[in-house]
């Protein structure tokens, strides 16, 4: 269940690839649909490096200025709410909120060591140390119901591709991500209740 | 409809103007931050793109094959039933497993359909809204030894599912 899987989901997609090619007789095609891809791997690539360059460079403005600290004072309030298990004032909501703030700028290199940090701390404050307490519980659920505002990398991958409007998903992006995140809370307020 | 269209357009100006300002207000160097930033994102892309060529290789091999087809043959009686995409099936699932193999999978369905097609558009929203579930799970629970995760795993599909359901409502409510 690690990043190792990707060892065996690589090798199963080709393999399973090349079988169904000797099955359906498409060898041939499938020689040319290698190379060509490499190939449109690195013209990807390419577009990717100037958007993707230029947005975390004004991230970068917004992380040296303080921005997620400065986000992460706002958000407490709100957070405090979720987690009502855990003091105000413990390291662990100062974590969890750079957590949340990073996730939601989608600054991924940001988001995980403070959500590392997080975890530790609320283990801290956890009775059964193998069992997750119901503020990991809600932690996860709320991270992994994905927060980030903005999906850049796919609006980069878009314009690779020839959209007209690359930038045409962000309103729906954002409608459906505070959909999925209402979603996820409002599962582990009531899994909290019943367990 | 207006009003999200509207979002769409200002978002990107507001955040970078949001930004820039806040960066002067605190009185840095805001283009040096710029420049240092910048360069991080180029070398990240820059190490990325050996996996990206792995990624869109085998990819590229599956689509050839025609396995792709096959296997949306397969599924599309139920996805028909279901008023889901069968083309954006394959990807749905591989989205919950991993972040890169389904990202080398997105691209495919642009490279096939076009990212202005229903489904292109469809699956450019399912993407922002969801997650890699079972990667960060593991990444977040094993940094504490944590073995028993409860109702962690459950919550997360529900609200990845609540994504994919309303990027579906929502795609077909803009752009039919």
């Amino acid at each position: 269940m690690c990043e190792n899987m990707l060892n065996y989901i690589w090798g199963a997609i080709i393999f399973i690839g090349i079988a169904a090619a000797a099955f359906n007789g498409r060898l041939a095609e499938v020689t040319n649909g290698a190379i060509s891809s490499a190939k449109e791997a690195v013209e990807l690539g390419i577009t990717m490096l100037g958007i993707m360059s230029m947005w975390t460079g004004i991230m970068k403005v917004g992380e040296k200025a303080g921005l997620i600290r400065s986000l992460s004072k706002k958000l407490m309030p709100f957070l405090s709410r979720l987690f009502p298990d855990v003091p105000r004032e413990h390291k662990a909501m100062e974590h969890i909120s750079a957590n949340v703030i990073a996730n939601i700028l989608g600054l991924g290199w940001a988001a995980t060591p403070a959500g590392i940090a997080a975890m530790k701390e609320l283990q801290t404050l956890n009775a059964h140390k193998e069992r997750a307490s119901r503020a990991m519980c809600m932690f996860l659920i709320f991270n992994m119901s994905s927060l980030q505002l903005i999906s850049i990398n796919i609006i980069a991958y878009r314009s690779q591709y020839g959209s007209a409007a690359p930038s045409e998903i962000i309103g729906p992006g954002i409608v459906t991500t505070l959909v999925s995140t209402l979603a996820g809370v409002l599962f582990a307020k009531m899994a909290e209740v019943v367990k | 409809m207006k009003l999200i269209t509207l979002i769409s357009d200002l978002m990107m100006p507001l955040v970078i103007v949001y930004i820039l300002a806040f960066g002067y207000s605190r009185r840095i160097d805001v283009y040096e931050a710029f420049i240092e930033g910048a360069k991080e994102g180029f070398t990240t892309v820059f190490d990325i793109m050996p996996t990206l060529i792995g990624l869109m290789m085998s990819v590229g091999i599956l689509r050839a094959s025609g396995a792709l087809e096959m296997m949306i043959r397969l599924v599309e009686p139920l996805a028909d039933r279901l008023g889901f995409p069968a083309e954006a099936l394959p990807l749905t699932l591989m989205r919950l497993v991993s972040s890169s193999a389904s990202t080398g999978i997105l691209l495919d369905i642009f490279d096939t359909y076009g990212p202005d097609s229903f489904i292109g558009r469809f699956v450019s929203v399912m993407m922002s809204c969801t997650e890699t579930v079972l990667y960060t799970m593991s990444v977040y629970f094993m940094s504490v030894r944590i073995t028993k995760t409860r109702y962690t795993l459950a919550g997360a599909l529900v609200a990845n599912a609540a994504g994919i359901i309303s990027a579906l409502v929502i795609s077909r409510y803009i752009w039919g």
